[in-house]
């Protein structure tokens, strides 16, 4: 056991927990932000993506020793101000069936669109490829992230 | 429309507390639970101008808690913005809660209508008494009730109470499709918001104080059993408090975190009797398969004589394998269990089932058990099995105290109940012209019900009625059904039997159409050219809806015209869950492999209750399917399942998924199935693509590894 502090959703969180413990469960039992989610524990399915730093990553392949003195965003700290541009249009395009893989998609779809405010449709599936959803709502996806990327350059404002 | 006592039980009447109706939902297709008639549902108007809606059915993303309230709400002439749904835990109250069978709406499509409409009328009663003016005088209309001659209105919360002193109405009149104002309309579903927010409250979501974390160390083979365990380096795991053996086949071991179980649990030792399966792998359950296919069927369907048709006969044998349904939301439970009584906190489709088995395994009585449904992060029928919960139970009383017990994605794909694999036999007889002048279908497969100790009446597996029926009007037809034993574990997999019996008829279908040297749509529009109805079990199903997806999906399509070089079109049709279905699937074939660019579906689900529910369901059991159909495939290896995570069970990721375009046949007729009648279709549809492609014609699943 040892203790970390993180800058989670823009405050400082000390834990104490052993160092290799996945981000995934820190943020989830520790920290009691179960937007997160836990899919696969192996990194395949991308329901547990955070940002570090702004980089979307696999919080259940990332031990808490890594992310140490890191700025980390959740779902539930990624509007600082009422509801991100993509979970209005998350909204909007009614994405979620279950819900369950959505989190995950939308702070994929946030990383992107921080980097490459206006995606290609290519661009588009090469971020979001390495999240699943088995409800099969990726056509709305694409769509959530289009309405997005118009609403957030200004011109459907 | 007559309502009867059997429907509606009473208008709870308490001061204060508004309306109450309770009525009867009942389950379409289940006779697996023979529970006595209660009512099970609620409608409660509240003097503070709510209005609530208890349904017991479970939320997995299929769009339960919207759909199902606006049927009501329609009946009602509720304000929209009134409605607030609570969901029912489970209660002998309730009749079946089973949520499945693509059964919820097509079940209370009835009810829900009744309960709202006599609601209506005893609120319009309510103000006619208050004004003293005729009950014909006055109007319902957005959760108001108005007196036009006076101007007077009065809202529903304002009548409520009154409304409950009056008696339900023996008659009510349901509003005409016309008229409808909710139902057709693209509400935004309930239970968006907070999804997005992340907000929701799945299953492994749920905590309570002093609640621990539960992994189970399961044994490997199928039948095997722990003959004993070391637990020396797993208690040395940061948090573990307990580590004990909770079945014949099972360690559970306990810690303050998820971490730390999943720690201690790769730290236990547990030495394990492999049992009598030790040796089993895929090979000889496909083997035992064609072992059995040669004893007698029952009939699931029989028209004519297909011995006596005379021509060129045509064989094949088509065979599925073992799928697993592997929802994003591993398998979890929370319980609560004290010397009096066991709380559960469990996603799942079966609360009842839930309740019952873990009373059994706990020993208390069914009524000592409280389980509350949460939101469900995908069923797709893996949440009808109760294994999380029975284990949860378990734990809890273990250590005396509240405990979730989590599966991991490896536990999710190993210890799953898989769709059964099934082997089909076809046999057609084409007459000069080249069509069908006798059809046989042998389908060989393990019963799920069977296996799980359920009725088998007259060795017909139960779900086969919804899920095998065959809507040509051919004069010669025999479809029959053998049921083969396997010691895999089995379970009900979206659509169930129907993708097995509809990739192999669908794609021999298409055989015969090149044998007969005919275009395939044109070939099944000729066999459902006559009008006909065809009785198959208790469901009447009609050749001329056939026709109509049929034609709606050609036309959509483009079937009649050209393809730009090296795109190539397969199609198919299905009917099941009381509704039909036809697919064309639009590919290229890059290095031998299938790439799946469109695909034009078009349904008959009668009344359709909310197009943008319909057009999430629809689309996401093409996604399903091509993911079955392309890689979906469980293999047993020395009595042990093989496949482990999304790497070696590769769902469809964004990259492969093709443009889905919906159409809906506009009906008013009783709306049917949503959630499974997409999934048949799509794998023989792409397989006659790839015939139409290569002239290969792929007779296993799934297509890339088989």
């Amino acid at each position: 056991m040892a203790d970390f502090t993180l800058r989670v959703n823009g405050s400082d969180r000390k834990v104490n927990v052993a160092p290799e413990t996945p981000l995934l469960w820190v943020l989830r039992d520790t920290m009691e932000l179960t937007g997160t989610k836990f899919g696969c524990g192996a990194g395949f399915c991308g329901a547990c993506t955070v940002h570090v730093e702004g980089e979307a990553i696999r919080s259940c392949s990332t031990p808490v020793s890594q992310v140490a003195g890191k700025n980390v965003t959740t779902i539930e700290g990624l509007g600082a101000n009422g509801l991100h541009v993509l979970q209005q249009a998350w909204i909007a395009e009614e994405v979620p069936q279950c819900g369950y893989c959505q989190t995950g998609q939308i702070m994929t779809a946030a990383a992107l669109l921080a980097k490459t405010p206006k995606p290609n449709d290519e661009q588009i599936t090469q971020a979001m490829n390495g999240n699943l959803c088995r409800c099969g709502t990726y056509e709305r996806i694409r769509k959530a992230i289009r309405r997005a990327s118009v609403t957030a350059s200004g011109v459907a404002r | 429309m007559t309502l009867s006592r059997r429907e509606f039980v009473a208008a709870a009447v308490s001061a204060g507390a508004g309306l109450i109706v309770g009525f009867y939902l009942p389950h379409g297709s289940s006779n697996k639970n023979n529970r006595s008639f209660s009512p099970n549902a609620y409608l409660r108007i509240t003097p503070d101008n709510k209005i609530t809606i208890v349904v017991a059915r479970s939320e997995m993303g299929q769009g339960v808690r919207t759909a199902l309230p606006m049927i009501l709400a329609e009946e009602l002439e509720a304000d929209w913005k009134q409605i607030e749904i609570e969901q029912a835990g489970a209660s002998t109250l309730y009749g079946d809660q089973t949520t499945g069978g693509s059964a919820s709406v097509r079940t209370t499509w009835d009810p829900m209508r009744k309960a709202g409409a006599a609601a209506r009328e005893m609120l319009i009663s309510a103000a006619a008494l208050t004004w003293g003016v005729s009950r014909s005088s006055c109007s319902a209309q957005n959760g108001i009730v108005a007196h036009a001659a006076s101007n007077r209105r009065l809202s529903y919360g304002d009548l409520a109470d009154k409304a409950a002193t009056l008696p339900i109405p023996s008659d009510v009149t349901l509003k005409q499709p016309k008229d409808y104002k909710i139902v057709g309309q693209r509400l935004p579903r309930v239970d968006t918001p907070a999804k997005v927010k992340g907000e929701a409250g799945f299953g492994i979501d749920f905590r309570m104080p002093g609640m621990k974390y539960a992994l189970l160390s399961r044994c490997p083979t199928i039948g095997g059993k722990v003959m004993s365990f070391d637990d020396h380096e797993s208690k040395k795991a940061s948090g573990v408090s307990y580590v004990g053996k909770i079945s014949d086949a099972a360690v559970a071991v306990v810690a303050d975190t998820v971490w730390g179980a999943m720690e201690g649990r790769r730290l236990l030792n547990v030495t394990w009797d492999e049992g009598p399966n030790k040796n089993l792998n895929t090979a000889a359950v496909m083997d035992s398969l064609k072992q059995t296919a040669s004893k007698k069927g029952a009939t699931l369907y029989s028209v004519g004589d297909v011995t006596k048709a005379k021509g060129r006969r045509i064989t094949a044998e088509y065979q599925l394998p073992f799928m697993a349904h592997a929802p994003m939301e591993p398998g979890n439970c929370t319980a609560n269990y004290s010397a009096t009584g066991c709380e559960l906190w469990a996603p799942t489709q079966v609360p009842q089932d839930c309740g019952d088995s873990v009373a059994q395994a706990v020993g208390l009585d069914p009524d000592q058990v409280k389980v509350n449904v949460t939101l469900m992060g995908g069923g797709f029928g893996r949440r009808l099995e109760h294994d999380y919960a029975v284990e949860a139970a378990l734990v809890s009383k273990a250590i005396g105290g509240p405990v979730k017990v989590i599966w991991t994605r490896e536990d999710d794909m190993r210890f799953s109940t898989y769709r059964p694999a099934s082997l089909h036999q076809l046999s057609a007889v084409l007459d000069g012209s080249g069509w069908p002048a006798a059809f046989t279908h042998r389908i060989i497969a393990p019963s799920i019900s069977g296996q799980k100790g359920q009725p088998v009446p007259g060795g017909v597996d139960p779900d086969l009625p919804d899920e095998a029926a065959f809507v040509y009007g051919l004069g010669n037809v025999s479809i029959d059904s053998v049921i083969a034993e396997t010691p895999v574990p089995l379970g009900w997999m979206r659509s169930v039997y129907a993708l097995q019996v509809g990739f192999a008829s669908e794609s021999f279908i298409d055989e015969l159409a090149a044998a007969a040297g005919k275009d395939p749509l044109e070939y099944r529009l000729h066999m459902l050219a006559k009008d006909q109805d065809i009785q198959y079990f208790t469901t009447t199903w009609h050749t001329a809806r056939m026709r109509g997806v049929l034609q709606l999906a050609a036309d959509k399509a483009g079937w009649k015209s050209p393809l730009p070089a090296g795109r190539f079109r397969g199609i198919a049709c299905f009917a099941c869950f009381s509704s039909y279905m036809a697919e064309v699937v639009e590919i290229s074939m890059e290095n031998e492999t299938p790439r799946v660019h469109r695909v034009v579906a078009a349904v008959d689900c009668g009344q359709v209750v909310n197009p943008s529910i319909l057009e999430q369901q629809i689309p996401g059991g093409i996604v399903y399917a091509l993911s079955n159909a392309l890689r979906a495939k469980i293999t047993i290896a020395k009595g042990r399942v093989v496949q482990g995570n999304f790497d070696d069970y590769a769902p469809l990721r964004m990259e492969e998924v093709p443009v889905v375009e919906v159409y809906a046949v506009p009906s008013a007729e009783v709306p049917t199935g949503i959630g499974e009648p997409s999934v048949p279709p799509l794998a023989p549809a792409l397989c006659n693509a790839i015939y139409a492609a290569t002239k290969k014609r792929i007779r296993a699943l799934p297509i890339l590894n088989s």
